[in-house]
């Protein structure tokens, strides 16, 4: 009974992701076409060479017919997946374990999401049938309180607090706005952020995840055959996962100021790519930033600060483009956008730009010869979530 | 000794004053205030939170039997009575059933109680007073629920009755006084002359009729409350029992305003509250007909009164917000709807998943592992702590007063009346429950203050009407106790 990992077996030959915006002239099929067929190309295979293919939506569409029939495969097995916004990340986790397992030689992973045809703002879960007592708030309602909960147990004044979420913000935007395929391009002031009208807690809506369409996909073949296919193969170092068992919810030693299944899927993850010093060994983290606590706790949760010193690193700029470790360098959910089922994919195609040195030079990082990436994927609620972590590298060991 | 056990009002925390509706209508509306149930009450919800404080006043007295009584129901074809039977947690050999539309469901609810072999009946009434804007009904309506607790008791026995009934008598005759469609805000009335005389003369005759089955002259009475739809229904009557030196107690109309179906109730029950031991005292109900009921004050009565938990209902009208504006409350009935946020409204709920989640959904009842103690909101199989399975107590928790942990206001989230204040919850004694606050302004929540569950309707989709608890700051403490912490800071 172990969670072996399966390091170095599999590696990532080709990427593609569209623009994260909304799409209001493109659909679910045409998103999935345009991700498709730019990962095609990237890694130079044709269609009906990929064996089996896995596609991450949340509720963009039933059953692997959402992907079959806009690309019209022929005779493929196609899984729909669907793990809250970690969904992307499940498509491609289990791509990978495919071709780990012998099973296929090619796999491929699609994420998708259209969430601007719903008519109405923000992210909103289909709803299954209940008995009604289900909470309403909303995501940035739920999240909002773990600012309060972190400023209160580390005896930060909340209006310090306030500054330090909107310099993560900030800091997303800006590195958003070097980035083609951003939702929002506008850098934005830690002041000006500060300024905006709070929506829930203390949160504005620039402490928000974007909300956008997208698709993002990419192609997994062993890592024995990953360089007849390219001279800089991503491999995968660690795929862990973990499903909570909202517990948080009804807990009162529950505090809101971490996500333990943040925190134990890091911990698998390290173990599975030998990680002691994530801090230092890691060039870059993409790290679901769906609001801006959840971007501070995790830099806790994930290794990267020790507890209660998070808020002091983010103001250091220890996390910026430039810093020592650089989180969500491509903007992250803030700026680049959030489609559900894209944003892991999206997450590792950041990944795949850095470590082999394609990001466009205004947002390519220094460090990002350490050779390693991890991506951090999660969905649900504080007390009450999912939560991925993939480990990548650029080379073997 | 049939009366009595028990009898409870309560007012919603909101007070709309009259003069906040001659500022926006420009002609007057009059003195005082009315009492205002908030967007997530109705009148199920009012008398099961007065079911609640009669039936933990008189636990060795389980009803068999519930009659609810309103003239504003959440539904037609569906019985109300049972959402609160549920609500209340009674036992299914327990009969729940509406006793009709009209506002003399609680009278004849009350007498047929009083005439019952039951050894407990519980009798509650709860309504939201409508009117068009500008309206009389609106001005001097008010929202509220009462509960009264009818059966045998005994001095010094396990159950006694606050109040012995000594007889009554009632009068009846068709005719046509106040008139509304099922559904309508506005209720018709015709000429106010014709409705008074038709009341005097039902009212004089049930009276004589009553102190004659009481045996009782006129000079042995106290107090009598009298409850009619027109404030100068049965004036006769009240200028005679002033001139016999009967005090007829304040009609609540300055501060609570005419509760319909719920004032009969309630004005029994602050009759008894101001009343002392031995004192004989009346209730003379006028709706569509009179009902006369008297009684005799008991020394239980005291014991009630003195009790901890009494709150009543001179207690809950010291007690609340006076400050709600008149658009406030007309949104609140929907006779000036408001722009919602930009969310999907909730879907309807699950009639079979409501049903097989009934103690939770309406009881808040959760599960206690027996091994760990953990706590689990709502009820689970399996353990959070250990990990047993199948093996919990059911965990009541409608009455255990909780802690806010944290909290946030969400102005994004769907609400009928946004901004969604809401709290994560720490029980005393254990448990947790991420939860809707209600009854509070966003600046007065803060961390660690002491909050009370509260039955609320959550929503209606497709007719549905969504019940369950929220939590609230703890209210209606007796005044003699002085004010609650939380009520200090509104």
């Amino acid at each position: 009974m172990a969670s072996h990992g399966i390091k170095d077996q599999v590696a990532i030959i080709g990427m593609g992701c569209t623009q994260f915006k909304e799409h209001w002239d493109r659909s679910t099929d045409d998103l999935l076409i345009d991700a498709v067929t730019d990962t095609l190309a990237s890694a130079g295979v044709e269609k009906d060479q990929v064996d089996a293919w896995w596609l991450g939506t949340a509720q963009s569409g039933m059953s692997g017919v959402t992907l079959a029939a806009p690309l019209k495969l022929q005779n493929k097995p196609v899984t729909r997946v669907e793990n809250y916004c970690a969904t992307g990340s499940e498509a491609l986790r289990q791509a990978c374990y495919a071709v780990a397992s012998g099973a296929y030689d090619i796999a491929a992973a699609v994420g998708v999401e259209k969430v601007k045809d719903s008519g109405y703002q923000g992210l909103n879960a289909f709803p299954i049938p209940t008995d009604g007592t289900q909470r309403t708030l909303t995501a940035a309602g739920m999240f909002s309180l773990v600012a309060p909960a972190y400023a209160d147990k580390y005896g930060i004044d909340p209006n310090e607090l306030r500054r330090t979420l909107a310099r993560i913000a900030s800091k997303n935007h800006s590195n958003g706005a070097k980035n083609e395929r951003a939702q929002f391009r506008r850098e934005m002031s830690v002041d000006s952020i500060c300024a905006m009208p709070a929506v829930a807690g203390m949160l504005s809506v620039f402490d928000c995840a974007g909300v956008a369409d997208g698709a993002a996909a990419a192609i997994v073949v062993r890592a024995a055959d990953a360089y007849k296919y390219t001279d800089k193969p991503i491999f995968v170092k660690a795929l862990a996962m973990v499903a909570g068992n909202g517990s948080g919810l009804a807990d009162p030693d529950f505090d809101y100021t971490h996500f333990d299944e943040c925190e134990a899927a890091g911990k698998d993850a390290y173990a599975q790519a030998g990680i002691t010093n994530p801090r230092t060994e890691l060039a870059m983290a993409e790290v679901h930033d769906c609001f801006t606590p959840t971007e501070l706790v995790l830099m806790e949760d994930l290794g990267f600060s020790a507890r209660g010193e998070a808020w002091k690193d983010v103001e250091a700029g220890a996390f910026d483009l430039h810093g020592d470790l650089p989180i969500n360098t491509d903007g992250g959910l803030k700026s680049f956008g959030h489609p559900v089922g894209a944003s892991g994919l999206r997450m590792l195609f950041e990944c795949w730009l850095q470590l082999r040195h394609e990001a466009p030079a205004d947002r390519q990082i220094a460090t990002a010869d350490r050779g390693l990436a991890l991506t951090h994927n999660l969905g649900g609620y504080p007390g009450d979530m999912v939560s991925f972590v993939g480990i990548w590298g650029n080379r073997l060991g | 000794m049939r009366g009595i056990i028990s009898a409870a009002g309560y007012l919603p925390h909101w007070r709309l004053q009259r003069e906040a509706i001659t500022q926006v209508l420009g002609t007057s509306a009059g003195k005082g205030q009315r009492c205002v149930a908030s967007y997530d009450e109705d009148s199920l919800t009012m008398a099961v939170e007065a079911g609640r404080k009669v039936l933990a006043d008189a636990p060795a007295a389980p009803p068999s039997a519930v009659w609810f009584c309103t003239t504003s129901p959440t539904y037609a074809e569906k019985t109300n009575a049972t959402v609160a039977h549920a609500a209340l947690r009674l036992g299914s050999e327990v009969i729940a059933a509406d006793a009709g539309s009209g506002l003399r469901g609680p009278a004849a609810a009350l007498r047929s109680a009083l005439r019952s072999t039951d050894p407990a009946v519980l009798v509650l009434a709860g309504d939201v007073r409508t009117g068009l804007s500008g309206s009389v009904d609106e001005k001097d309506g008010g929202d509220a629920g009462a509960a009264v607790l009818v059966g045998e008791g005994a001095a010094g026995s396990e159950v006694a009755v606050i109040a012995e009934y000594l007889g009554g008598a009632s009068a009846t005759r068709e005719f046509l006084d106040r008139w509304r469609s099922p559904g309508e805000v506005r209720t018709r009335s015709w000429e106010d002359r014709f409705g008074e005389q038709r009341y005097g003369d039902l009212a004089a005759q049930a009276w004589e009729a009553g102190l004659k089955d009481a045996g009782l002259d006129l000079d042995q009475l106290s107090k009598v409350a009298v409850v009619g739809p027109r404030p100068r229904a049965g004036a006769a009557l009240v200028k005679k029992l002033g001139a016999a030196g009967v005090e007829v107690i304040d009609s609540l109309a300055s501060s609570v305003g005419f509760a319909g179906a719920a004032q009969p109730l309630l004005m029994l029950t602050a009759l008894i509250e101001q009343s002392q031991p031995g004192q004989v005292i009346a209730l003379l109900a006028m709706a569509d007909g009179a009902d006369v009921f008297f009684f005799r004050v008991t020394d239980a009565a005291v014991t009630a009164a003195t009790a901890t938990t009494a709150v009543t209902v001179a207690d809950q009208l010291e007690d609340g917000d006076n400050t709600l504006l008149y658009s406030k409350y007309l949104s609140w009935r929907n006779v000036l709807p408001v722009q919602p946020p930009n969310r999907p409204e909730p879907a309807r709920m699950s009639a079979a998943a409501a049903e097989r989640r009934l103690d939770w959904k309406y009881g808040f009842v959760g599960s206690k592992d027996r091994e760990s103690s953990a706590l689990h909101l709502p009820p689970a199989r399996v353990s959070f702590v250990g990990g047993n399975i199948d093996d919990m107590d059911p965990a009541p928790m409608a009455d255990i007063a909780a802690t806010v942990a944290t909290f946030t206001v969400d102005s994004l989230a769907y609400s009928p009346s946004p901004p969604v204040v809401f709290a994560v919850c720490d029980f005393a004694g254990g448990g947790r429950l991420p939860v809707e606050l209600t009854d509070v302004r966003p600046a007065d929540v803060s961390i660690g203050m002491t909050v009370e569950m509260t039955f609320r309707r959550l929503n209606t989709a497709d007719g549905i009407a969504n019940y369950f608890w929220k939590a609230r700051p703890v209210r209606g403490q007796k005044t003699s106790l002085g004010q609650s912490e939380t009520t200090e800071q509104n």
